[in-house]
Parts: C-alpha cells; structure tokens; sequence
C-alpha cells in the first residue's frame, strides 16, 4: 500500500453552535481517488473545505505529507481545488484563467504557454486560449476549471460536486475523463457527492458520511455489497430494510421465517436489520419458494421489472427480468450470500431516512 | 400582431420624449447657434474661450476632478469595508450611509455653510481646543468639500454593488491557485469592480462639473463655475443664445467625459443595478 | 484584530462626516439663541415660527404636490412604456433604452434650461412647467425600475392563464402586475424622491412666485440664514428617514433581497 498523503486527526467544527463535523477521523493515500458521499449537511463539503483550508477546523489536525498544515492559509497549500460552479475568473480569457497560478509562481513565459496548451490538450479543449468565459458551456468550463488547477502540479486535486450542474448525459462522459484525467496525472483525487453512481463509478475509496459521522469506508463493492448500517444500505442503491432476529451464528429468522445466512458473530437471539439487495431477491413457483405472497405493483424499467410483493405483511421490492403480472401468486428465494446482517442502530445518523438528494 | 399591439403603450412616452427631451435639446441648439436677431453665429458657442468663460470651464474641470477623485479614495475602502461584514448588520449601516443622501440638497448645503463659517461650529470648536482656525468658506476648498459630501453616496453604492455582485467562491479559487491578498485585490477586485468604478465616476463628475449652486451659496460669489456663468447668463443678463452656447459647450464636455470613461470599461453596466 | 480597529475608525470618521452636519441643524433648531454656537436653552421657537411662516409653508406643500403628482403621472406613462419597451426587439429597443438614459446623464443645468427655453415659447413659467419637467425626469426611474421585473418575470405563467381561459387584459392583471408590483412601487418612491430633491430643474422651470423648498431655501439663502430652517431641515431629515426605512424594510423588499 501506498504512502498516506493526508490524515485528518480527530476534526470537529460546529457553526453557530451547530455540530458540522464531530472527531473525525480520516486518511487518504497517494494517488487514491476518494470519495466522500452524503445528504447534503452530512459535512462531506466541510471536510473538503478545511482540507482546502477555507476552513479552519475548530479542534483537531490535518497533516500533509507529514507536515501539520491546519492553520495555512490556502494559498500555502499544495492543493487546488474544482469549485462547485466552477469559479472561472470572468473578467479573464481561458489562458488567463489557466496562467492565474503559474504567474503567482513566477514561472516562464514559455514554461506558462506549454502549460497551457498542454492542460488544454489534458481537457480536450484545444485552442480555446482566447476565449472568453461566458462563450463556453457549462460543461466547458467545468473542464477549464479543472485544466486551471492542474497546472499548478497540486499533490492533490480537491473537486466539489463538479459535475453537480450538468445534465445526465454529460456527467457521465465526464465521469469516465476524470477517471482517464486521474490515471494520467497520477495524483490523488478527493471528490465530493451526492451522487452514489458518480461515487460507485469513479472511486477507489468511499467514505459515507451522514450528519457529521463517517458511516463506513470502502471500495465501491464493499460500500454496496455490506453495508454496516441501515443508512449506507439505504443511501447506497435500493433495498428491503427487514427487521430480524440473529438466532445463532448462519441463522436469522426474518418475518417469521428461518433464513440460513452466513454472518457470524451477532450472538444467539439478536435483534438486527436485515438488508437484501432487490436484485438479489429470487421469485419462483410458490411451493419451491422460503415464503409466498402476491405481486401487488408492477412497473417496466427496462433492463428490469420494479415488482413489489406483499409477503407475510412486508413489501418486498424485487428487481426480475421476468414479467410477474400483478395479482400472481409467487415463492420468494434468497441466496444466504445475499443477505447482510446488520447491528441496529446506536444513533440516529446510523438510521435509514428518505432522502431526496 | 399581438406583440406590436403591445409595442404601442410605449407611444405616449414616445411622444413625451419628443416633446419635452428632443424638442428642447433642438431649441438649446437653435439658440446656441443663433444671435438675437435669428442669424446663424457661432460666438455664443466659441465664447467659451473667454477668459473668464475659460476659466471658469478649467476652475470647474479642476474641481470637479478633485471632488471625484476624493470620493474615489473615500469610498472605495469604505465598499470594501461594507461589503465584510456580516450579512445580519450590513442591511442597517448600508442604510446608514446612504441616508444623508435623502436630505434635501439646499439643506445639506446649509449645514456645511454653518459648520465651515468663520464664528461656524468647525471654527469654535477648534477655537476651544486653542488650535487655529480654518478659514476655507468663499473659497474653492469648501465647494469641494460640500461637493464630495453631496456626492459621496454615488460613488459608494455602485462601488459597492459590484463588489457585492463577485462570487465568494472566486476570491476562494484564486487563494487557492496561490494568490495573496494583495494579489487578489489587484487581479480580481479591482478588474471586477471596475463597471461600478466607472458608473461611480460618472454619477460624480457629471454633477460636480456642472453644479451652480453649491459654488453660489459657499463661495460667495467668489468661486465662479461654468454653472454659475450659465445661470447668470440666463437669470441675470437674460442672453438666452449665450447661455444656450455655453450650455452646448458643457454638454459636450459631459458627453465626452462619459465617453472616455465607457471606453475604458467593457460595459456602462451596473449604473443602477 | 489591529485590520478591524482601522475598519471600524474609518466607518466612524465617514459617518462623522455624514451625520455631522445634520447634527449641528438638529441641535440648532431646538436652540433658543440667534448666534449660531452659543445654546440658549431648549426651545420649540422655531418650529412655531416655520409653522406661522406662509411663504415656507406654501412652498412645502407646492413640494408635496409636484413630487406626488410627478412620481404619479411618471409611473403610469413609464409602466406602460415598459410594457412596450419589453415587447420591443433588436435595434428599436436599443434606441429606446439608449434614449431613456439621456435625462439621467444629461447635466441637470442643461436639462433645466432647455426645458425653459421651449416652455417660454408656447405658454408661461408656473405649477404646469414645473410638474412636465418633474415628469420627463422621472420617468426613466419608473422604466428602470419596472423594466428589469419585466424581464424576470415568468412568462409560463402569464401563458398558463390564457390557456386556462384568461383574457390577455385579465391575465396582466391577474398575473403579470402582481409580479411588476415591486418594481412599479419602488420606481414610484425613487421618483418621488428624485422631485423632492431637485433644485437645478425646478429653479429654470418655474414661474415668479412659485416655489419648492429647494428654490425657497435657495433664495433665502441668498439673503441670510433664519433659525426656521434648521427647524424645517429637522421635518425633513425625520421625513426622509420614515420614507427610507419604508423603501427598505417592507415586507416585499424584504423577500425579494431573500430570493434574488
């Protein structure tokens, strides 16, 4: 693994005695591409901004490289940062905009113009040196704003929901260039979302947070595979939240019925949640199935039916690639691989809430 | 046709201009161009370059730069300054300053007559501490001095307003490309407030250039404006077609001044804004 | 620490400069002594006298008049203009916006004399030529005013009620003036202020014995300054300071600075 190129130790920040950030605890790694992933308020922006050094952390240390770097002022950092709305200066053409940091640094003439062909080679925008900002796009810009804080070398790219004001096509094709961008400059990205397919696609690591706690950190697969807690399961991807009781190691009893699974360690007669993914839910003949109910709502998604089923008084949402009109009558079947045992929650950010991010 | 239809409401304005905008700007000119008998001339409008024509035009130029000049200085810390404070208190001390703004003209000239009067507020209190007295009243320094405070609150607001218009987030993209204060100031406040500068200057050297009763009633009868020679061409020696030429020449001055200070900004924009 | 202190020492020694002059007119109105720095006791003298003064209170009301009547007059002719303008395109909309901005620019002097200079051709210097005047440079306020409302305004919804069956005229009614109410109301009070404060127009355009304040404190001046006019500058500065915090704090203005 390796070398860990940012560590935040024990941050807390609270606005008008409000409780933003509460000890967080956090490490990144060099050319890591890591996602913080929340609701709004969840204090992933924060976290981002005092890494930035817009914001001071009220106790705690962010280390750099090894160097404590919690009261520099962001202009002393070796990091940039893509703002949000792109932030382009308006009275400045593109290649002003892309020189801005270079000329702080003093460097060259030439070295400034190589750069900047260069960066916008980078972001495919090739001779738009003369422009002006307001003749681009959104999504032009969204690729200047980038270009112009990667010429300055940062060891660090930090990007605030940047593709948050594109539309759905162009988010995912730029999706795909920060990959291509990341791997090129070989340079550690810190991203922040709500968007949990933007967080799936594009990182090596996620980093839950919901009102100011880190949930769970991961890879994509374990993030959405085993979740830890009802809120990541409900956050990332759709499930049935279920509760159960852990009867002994590989056994859980769910709605009535004894499900063999393969968690361990919850202890003999626990109550838990159960999460199981839709897809992961198996409709077959009823007498073949572990439970039975009736199809109750049916709606064509297209690489997949949405199907709801009405088994032993829960609603369960089933992903199927077969049509089960509604009113039949069917079997339900799960994998033990495909239920994931969870601890009830201790707080309310561990809670599953509706969230219209 | 429906857009047309409602193209025509603008028509009695249309008309209202052409009577009271267009009409008296053609009877300025007319008079401007004519002797009183009705023959064309152009010595009401080369009268300017009288001597005492000519100096009032460069008394009044003089002026009217040191009162923008000093409202600029004045004012564009005073923006900066409005524009950093907390949202909660700004709404009030915005409001603070530009209420003196409301008192009727005559009356603030009044007040500064009395405050910069030898036996005035200024001079006695200056007399108590036993330090010695300021004697500028009749002279071209307190028509300065009343003009920049009659003035003031033009350039601030636009100053002000383009100040308040620049993103947050841009000042923090430019720290965090490495830029120091001094360097954000320059490159990006400055170039960015540079529209309301330049409303501001005009809102300010307009008026200051072309005032009479300021210069009337605090430089007694000392300090004599191009404005004061225009009005008493017309209320006091009634020679409508020299007033009218000097008028003309002022007007173009005031357009020339606009259209030097428009070409350095990209846009007028943000006069009222 | 040291930055703030300098920021703070600077907003006080402008707010003295503002708020200075008013002061001394403020204190002197209420002090019963001719000689202007010397207190002679509280007094309300003055008031009494500014009351029993015809002439001041003859022009006080000729000041009330022309500026509610122009910002009046102004607001109806510049709300329709606006219209108007709004559903311009292209090179005619420019020429009227262009035009629009000449009497803001123009030097008050000049705009003041020329208006005299056709007046006296056709009719004689009074009340009327007065309020034309007040008009024809308040109407740009309204426009300014209203014009930007226009063109924030939805036009969806303006649509959306004739489809619903609205008649044009109901649907503006009904839908689009509420949403340029703000600015007809702001353009009006900027105009009424604009006329209240104006010296320069009002002084070529009126006739003999016609005044506003301005004029009359002008010519008063002129001749000495009598202890009424502190009294009257108090009236107006207290004015002023109700009008303002009404153009500020309403409720609408309020809403509007929330949702910009």
């Amino acid at each position: 693994m390796s070398k860990r190129l940012i560590d935040l130790q024990h941050i807390s920040k609270s606005y008008d005695g409000q409780m933003v950030l509460d000890d967080l605890n956090l490490y990144i790694r060099e050319n890591e591409f890591l996602t913080l992933l929340g609701p709004s308020g969840c204090g992933k922006t924060t976290t981002l901004r005092i890494i930035g050094g817009f914001e001071t952390p009220d106790t705690g240390n962010v280390i750099f490289d090894g160097r404590d770097i919690t009261s520099l002022a962001p202009n002393e950092r070796q990091l940039n940062t893509v703002f949000q709305k792109y932030a382009l200066f308006p009275h400045m053409s593109i290649a002003e905009n892309i020189a801005f940091g270079l000329k702080i640094r003093k460097k060259s003439k030439a070295y400034i113009a190589d750069k900047i062909r260069y960066a916008l080679k980078l972001v495919n925008l090739d001779g738009f040196e003369n422009r002006s900002v307001d003749s681009l796009s959104g999504g032009q810009q969204q690729r200047i704003a980038i270009a112009r804080a990667i010429v300055n070398e940062p060891k660090i790219l930090l990007l605030d929901e940047p593709l948050g004001a594109l539309d759905l096509k162009l988010r995912q094709d730029m999706q795909y260039e920060l990959i291509r961008l990341k791997n090129e400059l070989g340079i550690t990205f810190i991203y922040v979302t709500h968007d949990q397919e933007e967080a799936l696609t594009m990182s090596d690591t996620i980093v839950v947070m919901n009102q100011g706690y880190i949930q769970q950190i991961g890879t994509p697969e374990d993030i959405y595979n085993e979740p830890t807690n009802a809120f990541v399961a409900d956050f990332i991807g759709e499930s049935n939240i279920i509760n159960g009781t852990m009867l002994q190691d590989r056994l859980v009893r769910i709605l009535d019925v004894v499900f063999p699974c393969v968690d361990v360690g919850f202890g003999n007669d626990t109550p838990v949640d159960v999460v199981i993914r839709p897809e992961d839910v198996e409709l077959v003949e009823p007498e073949r199935g572990m439970l039975q109910g009736d199809v109750t709502s049916l709606i064509f998604k297209g690489v997949h039916w949405e199907t709801e089923v009405l088994a032993n008084g829960y609603e369960w949402l089933v992903h199927t690639t077969q049509m089960h009109p509604v009113g039949t009558h069917v079997g339900i079947l799960v994998d033990p691989y495909n239920i994931q045992i969870m601890n009830k929650p201790e707080s309310n950010d561990e809670k599953a809430v509706e969230i219209d991010a | 046709m429906r857009n047309l239809k409602r193209q025509l409401l603008a028509g009695p304005y249309i008309l209202w201009m052409a009577g009271f905008i267009v009409l008296p700007t053609l009877v300025i000119l007319y008079y401007g161009f004519t002797t009183t008998s009705g023959n064309f001339s152009l010595l009401n409008v080369t009268s300017i370059a009288f001597s005492v024509h000519l100096k009032a035009l460069v008394l009044s130029l003089k002026l009217a730069l040191s009162c923008t000049v000093i409202c600029l200085v004045l004012s564009y810390p005073l923006a900066m300054i409005l524009n950093s404070m907390k949202s909660k208190s700004q709404g009030l001390i915005v409001f603070i300053f530009i209420l003196p703004m409301w008192m009727n003209f005559m009356l603030r000239i009044l007040a500064w007559r009395l405050l910069l009067s030898n036996n005035g507020v200024i001079n006695s209190l200056l007399g108590a501490l036993s330090l010695p007295g300021l004697d500028i009243l009749n002279t071209p320094k307190a028509v300065v001095f009343c003009m920049v405070y009659d003035f003031l609150p033009f350039m601030v607001l636009p100053i002000y307003n383009a100040m308040a218009r620049i993103q947050p987030d841009i000042i923090e993209a430019a720290k965090d490309l490495g830029a120091g204060n001094i360097t954000i100031f320059f490159k990006i406040i400055v170039p960015l407030t540079m529209s309301g500068v330049i409303s501001g200057i005009i809102m300010v050297f307009v008026p200051a250039l072309t005032s009479f009763a300021i210069s009337d009633l605090l430089g007694g009868g000392k300090v004599l404006l191009i404005g004061n020679v225009i009005e008493q061409a017309f209320m006091q020696e009634y020679n409508w077609n020299l007033g009218s030429g000097l008028s003309v020449v002022l007007m173009v001055f005031v357009i020339a001044s606009m259209a030097l200070m428009n070409s350095h900004g990209d846009e007028g924009g943000g006069t009222f804004a | 620490m040291m930055k703030k202190s300098i920021e703070r020492i600077y907003l006080f020694v402008i707010f003295l400069f503002l708020y200075l002059p008013i002061l001394v007119l403020i204190v002197l109105s209420f002090n019963d002594s001719k000689a202007k720095v010397v207190w002679g006791g509280f007094t309300l003298r003055w008031y009494r006298e500014l009351l029993a003064n015809s002439a001041i209170m003859e022009a006080f009301y000729t000041t009330i008049f022309v500026s509610l009547a122009s910002a009046l007059i102004a607001t109806i002719l510049g709300t329709l203009a606006s219209l108007g303008i709004d559903a311009m395109r292209g090179r005619g909309k420019a020429i009227m916006l262009g035009a629009t901005n000449i009497p803001l620019l123009n030097a008050d002097i000049v705009t003041g004399i020329s208006m005299m200079l056709l007046f006296v051709r056709f009719t004689r210097l009074g009340l009327n030529t007065v309020l034309i005047a007040h008009i024809t440079f308040n109407i740009p306020y309204i426009i300014l005013n209203v014009l930007p409302k226009l063109k924030q305004r939805s036009r969806t919804t303006y649509e959306a009620a004739l489809d619903l069956g609205a008649t044009p005229l109901y649907a503006f009614f009904k839908i689009t003036w509420p949403q340029i109410l703000p600015g007809v109301l702001s353009g009006f009070l900027m105009a009424m202020t604009m006329s209240l404060d104006d010296f320069s127009v009002t002084y070529f355009t009126k006739g003999a014995g016609i005044n506003t304040l301005s004029t009359m404190i002008y010519t008063e001046m002129r001749k000495g300054i009598r202890p009424e006019m502190y009294a009257l500058s108090t009236i107006l500065f207290i004015i002023a300071l109700i009008l303002l915090l009404f153009m500020n704090f309403r409720p609408a203005a309020r809403k509007e600075r929330r949702n910009p």
